[in-house]
């Protein structure tokens, strides 16, 4: 038998020899014996001494190719049960992925503070310092300097705890407004604060009383600012917190700090202004109160009302609560529940 | 204020709807609370004629009556009243009618006889008790003589009416009054208001002066006007129903024609009135004066009320009589045998007056409108038209003149605005005569300069006006807010962020809300016990001075308290397994001072396991390293420049002896964690539970570290484990310092791996095991050398601390 025709031999049975082999270990014993040093391909080679020297390229070459088929078919016969092992592994591995994950405790803000963070945003975006005043003021600056001088009526709208005669809780976040007048260089530009905070009145608790409550309170003060402002920033409020689908109406109020004073309405979002319990028939929903900085506020402060002036305006986080997510009892908000707390998901 | 919209229209010419007025009203002047329609749900409710009037058989007290209501034949209704009677035109609730309080009445039997409706008494119809008069208040009401059988009752009573009840702010005292109502819609709707007359008969002969003798004492300020008109041969009787029904739609009881006309002309003037009887006074006398410390009087409510010196009086004979514009005395009242009438008509000063009333707890219709300011301007034709009005309606006569204690001059206030400044202010382009149409409608005569600078005299009826920001308003309002235009401020930009305080805090809640506590709000006001709980520096409290309950008393010192609040809360509610977190002030007290030293602190406390027990995962109850791992996890977040140290602590009497740990800062205390001592945990009906306080505003001005990047090692590291059995008492730090002391200088880290004191482990010691870590930045470490420094540090721990290396 000549070489050639022995190599065309060994290839064939080395051939099926991979294709029948259906392991792996079987794959390599083929890969062994059949090109292994002491394989019969080597054999062959050695054998090639005995020929002559035309004879031996050709089947050199020859030989070459044998090996070369036979490794590349081992190659893919060894891929192929590879994958398929692979394949049952994975088979093998599949899980019910709707199963629960392995959960990470993860707290959430309180709702209040959502919303607090939300208009801090929206008014820092604005342009707008943030300003925490002390919860223990004075009575000179929650009320005197506001325009409210002793036995003033409309202290009678905010019943209040006093610690001492001259010293109380805050019943207003404005109390820091008189502090951030007094303190402000005009020369820098104007002032634009916002002042996030806790406030308590003197009033039994029920479910629309809370003896503590918060209270955001914003004032722009500059060369000229005007009640359109106003209006375009109350504008502004009611549209970032209960969507720009909703009409604002301001009409007159009263508060001892602002001249003109009024109180900003947003349609009732719960029946679209055709009246409703949570509106009380009206179609409108308060929201807050404004006005324009009252001369005798910034006199008081120092300032000339002929030269500045400026709007304030307040409103009630836990109203805004109440009022966006149908809360019916204000005592929710303090007394955290955790399944009143978790109702709430968005990020603060 | 309840404005009745017939009476109204009295004034003014109005065909709107009255919810149409009503939204007006609110957009522009004051908030409006409703509008009120007395006969809304009142169904079949019709006139009758009692044609025949018998004793029910079986009753003492029943009535067959047959009445006439419009129809063929005559109605049976068995009635109870005792004041029913033939002749009589009554109020008929007819069968399957609708009356007061949603209460149907059908056909029903009493005793046996058939009765085909019911009689109605006004409260049946769901007027309010304190309206009804009392003359009828225990019978069933007696309509006019000329009411039509079968017409529905309510016009003759005046529940047709439509009512607007307006809650009226403190600065438009003008608004509780009629006239001042018509004034302020004559100007909305740009009308001239038909203001009411007077016509006064004053007798010719008697002088008012003769028999009154009237004396201001009190000063000019508390008082600046008072007079007093004599009306004598007065009949008391009750009033005509005209001007009951005004009353009582306008929420005031009908007492008598007397009392009725002060409180008609009070309605109307907003000038509050009183009716003296004349015959009480000691020959004649009034005095106005203070009240003197010990004094008291008999108000008409008939307490006894100890007077203070603050207290307004009306005195007779220096005898007080009346709480000056708050209420009358008993002993002077206007009753049934009354003939002469001494009437008061003043001005008392506002803050006199809220005082009293504020003191007294009495709020009365005269008080609210002295507190809010009357016109004074208007006295004296209150004064005349109440008197007119008695002597009409009591068939009297009207003294000459009017005695006077005292008398102000009224002087009218201008103010003055350009019409530029009203722009300036508006952010509008109004012209000038719109400016000027809107203070005509207003009445306010006004001249204008060529410069358009307005000088506008001020009414006394607008005593709430007297500087240029109020007329600002009357322009802003009357123009229709709705018609300004919408800006956001322009000028000089300004940067808006957060300070570091601020961001740190908002920085300081995601953390512990990324490490799973949820954020509570507590109430910053506790009983003092709960106020001094778990204080981190001993300090007083601030306490009110006159709380509303003994709950809510004392300023918190440490914010834990509240949290276990909130946890014994849940914990009554079967939730198990709470984890909440405080940020928020609390109040340290400062020497000398009243106001107290607020403190941003943040706290957390965990009870029961963070994460529920689930198919992957058991259940895990917090213990104290879990705790203890969120807040070395958030400090670390911190990136503080001087080193966090725990150090075992007994000082929290509140706390776990054994389980807690005060926290350092560098040499400074700044916080604790551990378990809540398990008697402190009953006190506040708590399962076990981990809590930390820390004082927020100490991490916030600590030094924050310089951070560098430091070059990551190219060269491998080299591990070392050693394990040893080690006495109970030596802590985990004074073994890891001893580590790191001896470690040489590439020991990189020591990590504790197994904590054990189970079996086989010595009673009084515990096994411990660390990985060392070391690595040279430099270059590769040769085995040997971290043999060498190994071999130091267990050396160190077998000599220093006695330690069995295993």
């Amino acid at each position: 038998m000549s070489l050639q025709d022995r190599l065309t031999e060994l290839r064939d049975q080395g051939l099926a020899d991979i294709k029948s082999a259906d392991v792996l270990k079987k794959v390599n014993q083929v890969k062994v014996d059949l090109l292994g040093k002491k394989g019969p391909i080597t054999e062959v080679l050695r054998g090639m001494r005995d020929l002559t020297p035309e004879e031996r390229p050709k089947v050199g070459a020859y030989a070459n190719e044998v090996r070369d088929r036979l490794q590349g078919a081992i190659d893919e016969r060894r891929e192929e049960l590879e994958q398929a092992a692979v394949n049952k592994q994975l088979v093998a591995e599949k899980l019910d992925v709707t199963l629960p994950g392995r959960e990470v405790p993860q707290g959430q803000p309180h709702v209040i503070t959502q919303i607090i963070t939300e208009l801090e945003d929206l008014f820092i975006g604005m342009g707008y310092q943030i300003v925490d005043g002390d919860e223990v003021e004075e009575d000179y600056y929650n009320f005197e300097r506001l325009n409210l001088p002793k036995d003033h009526p409309a202290r009678d709208m905010q019943d209040t705890f006093y610690i001492t005669k001259d010293v109380l809780l805050r019943t207003q976040t404005s109390a820091d407004q008189p502090r951030s007048l007094e303190n402000h260089d005009f020369s820098k530009g104007p002032l634009k604060v916002l002042s996030p905070g806790r406030v308590y009145r003197r009033d039994t608790d029920d479910a629309t009383h809370s003896h503590q409550f918060h209270q955001i309170e914003g004032l722009v003060v500059d060369k000229h600012i005007t009640m359109a402002d106003l209006k375009g920033t109350l504008t502004l409020v009611a549209n970032e917190l209960f969507g720009d689908q909703f009409e604002v109406r301001l009409r007159p109020s009263y508060f001892p700090f602002t001249e003109p004073s009024v109180e900003a309405d947003v349609t009732c979002f719960n029946c679209n202004g055709k009246g409703c319990a949570i509106c009380k028939q009206t179609g409108w929903i308060e929201v807050l109160g404004a006005g324009m900085v009252h001369p005798h506020v910034l006199e008081m402060s120092g300032i000339d009302p002929e030269e500045y002036g400026g709007f304030a305006f307040g409103l009630g986080p836990d109203r805004f609560a109440m009022l966006k997510y149908g809360v019916d009892d204000i005592r929710n908000f303090y007394l955290n529940d955790v399944r009143f707390l978790s109702q709430f998901y968005k990020k603060g | 204020m309840k404005i009745s919209y017939a009476w109204l229209r009295d004034y003014l010419k109005l065909d709107l709807p009255a919810d149409e007025l009503a939204e007006k009203i609110e957009r522009t002047a004051v908030e409006v609370d409703g509008v009120i329609r007395p006969s809304e749900g009142l169904k079949k409710v019709v006139v009758g004629d009692v044609l025949e009037c018998v004793e029910h058989p079986d009753s003492d007290h029943l009535h067959i009556c047959q009445v006439d209501v419009g129809e063929e034949d005559p109605i049976q209704i068995v009635c109870g009243a005792p004041n029913v009677a033939a002749g009589e035109k009554v109020i008929v609730a007819l069968p399957n009618s609708w009356i007061g309080d949603h209460t149907k009445i059908k056909r029903s039997k009493m005793r046996g006889v058939v009765s085909n409706g019911m009689l109605c008494a006004l409260d049946e119809l769901g007027f309010d008790e304190k309206l009804v008069p009392k003359e009828v208040a225990d019978g069933i009401f007696i309509l006019p003589a000329d009411a039509k059988p079968g017409e529905p009752v309510f016009s003759y009573i005046g529940m047709d009416d439509e009512i607007i009840d307006m809650s009226v702010t403190p600065n438009r005292g003008d608004m509780l009054s009629m006239n001042g109502t018509a004034h302020e819609l004559a100007a909305i709707y740009d009308q001239t208001p038909t203001m009411p007359t007077v016509d006064l008969h004053e007798a010719t002969d008697d002088l008012a002066d003769d028999d009154l003798d009237v004396t201001v004492e009190a000063d000019e300020q508390a008082v600046p006007q008072y007079k007093m008109r004599l009306i004598k041969n007065v009949t008391v009787a009750p009033s005509p129903l005209w001007l009951q029904i005004r009353l009582w739609n306008a929420g005031m009881r009908p007492i008598n024609n007397v009392v009725d006309a002060t409180n008609y002309i009070l309605m109307q003037y907003g000038q509050p009135l009183h009716a003296f009887d004349y015959d009480s006074l000691t020959a004649g006398k009034v005095n106005v004066r203070f009240a003197k410390a010990g004094e008291t009087l008999t108000t008409l409510d008939g307490e006894e009320r100890d007077l203070l010196d603050s207290d307004l009086l009306i005195c007779s004979n220096d005898q007080p009589i009346c709480l000056a514009g708050t209420m009358g005395g008993l002993d002077s009242e206007v009753t049934d045998m009354t003939t002469s009438i001494a009437l008061e008509g003043a001005v008392f000063d506002a803050v006199k007056i809220r005082k009293t009333a504020h003191n007294h707890n009495l709020h009365s219709e005269a008080s609210m409108r002295y507190e809010r300011g009357i016109d004074h301007g208007a006295t004296q034709t209150a004064l005349d038209a109440a008197a007119a009005m008695i002597a009409e309606l009591g068939n009297g006569t009207v003294a000459n003149g009017t005695v006077i204690g005292r008398d102000e001059d009224v002087e009218p206030v201008t103010v003055k605005i350009t019409l530029s400044r009203i722009n300036h202010v508006l952010g509008t382009e109004l012209s000038a005569e719109t400016v000027a149409d809107i203070f005509r409608r207003l009445d306010f005569p006004t001249t204008v300069s060529t410069d358009n600078e307005y000088t506008v005299t001020i009414p006394s009826r607008r005593w709430d006006i007297h500087i240029p920001a109020d007329l600002i308003e009357e322009v802003a309002r009357l123009y229709g807010y709705d018609n300004l235009p919408s800006t956001l401020p322009t000028g000089q930009p300004t940067i808006g962020k957060l300070n570091e305080t601020q961001q740190i805090i908002r920085d300081s809640r995601k953390l512990m809300e990324s490490a799973g506590l949820t954020q509570a709000i507590s109430y910053s006001l506790t009983t003092e016990t709960k106020a001094r709980a778990f204080a981190l520096h001993a300090s007083d409290v601030t306490k009110l001075d006159f709380p509303m309950s003994s709950e809510r008393t004392t300023l918190r010192l440490s914010l834990i308290s509240g949290l276990l609040d909130d946890l014994a809360y849940n914990n009554a509610r079967k939730e198990h397994n709470v984890a909440l977190y405080e940020e928020g002030r609390v109040f340290f007290s400062q020497p000398e001072q009243v106001r107290p030293k607020e403190v941003e602190h943040i706290a957390g406390a965990i009870t029961g396991s963070m994460v529920e027990k689930t198919w992957g995962t058991a259940e895990n109850p917090v213990d104290f390293y879990q705790i203890k791992g969120i807040v070395e996890g958030y400090l670390k977040s911190l990136a503080l420049a001087e080193p966090v140290r725990y150090e075992a602590t007994t000082d929290h009497p509140e706390m776990h002896p054994g389980r807690t740990a005060n926290i350092y800062v560098g040499d400074d205390l700044v916080g604790f964690v551990g378990q809540v001592h398990p008697t402190t945990a009953k006190a506040y009906k708590i399962r076990e539970t981990y809590v930390f306080e820390l004082d927020l505003a100490a991490l916030i001005a600590a030094p924050k570290a310089h951070q560098q990047y430091q070059p990551i090692s190219k060269f491998p590291s080299i591990t070392r484990d050693v394990a040893m059995l080690i006495d109970d008492q030596v802590s985990n730090a004074a073994i890891v310092a001893l580590i790191n002391d001896k470690g040489g200088a590439h020991l990189q880290k020591v990590q504790l791996f197994d904590v054990y004191n189970g079996k086989n482990v010595p009673t009084g010691k515990k096994s411990l095991a660390y990985t060392l870590t070391y690595q040279d930045q430099n270059a590769t470490l040769v085995d040997d050398d971290v043999t060498k420094a190994f071999e130091k540090v267990l050396t160190a721990l077998t000599d220093d601390l006695g330690a069995e290396i295993r």
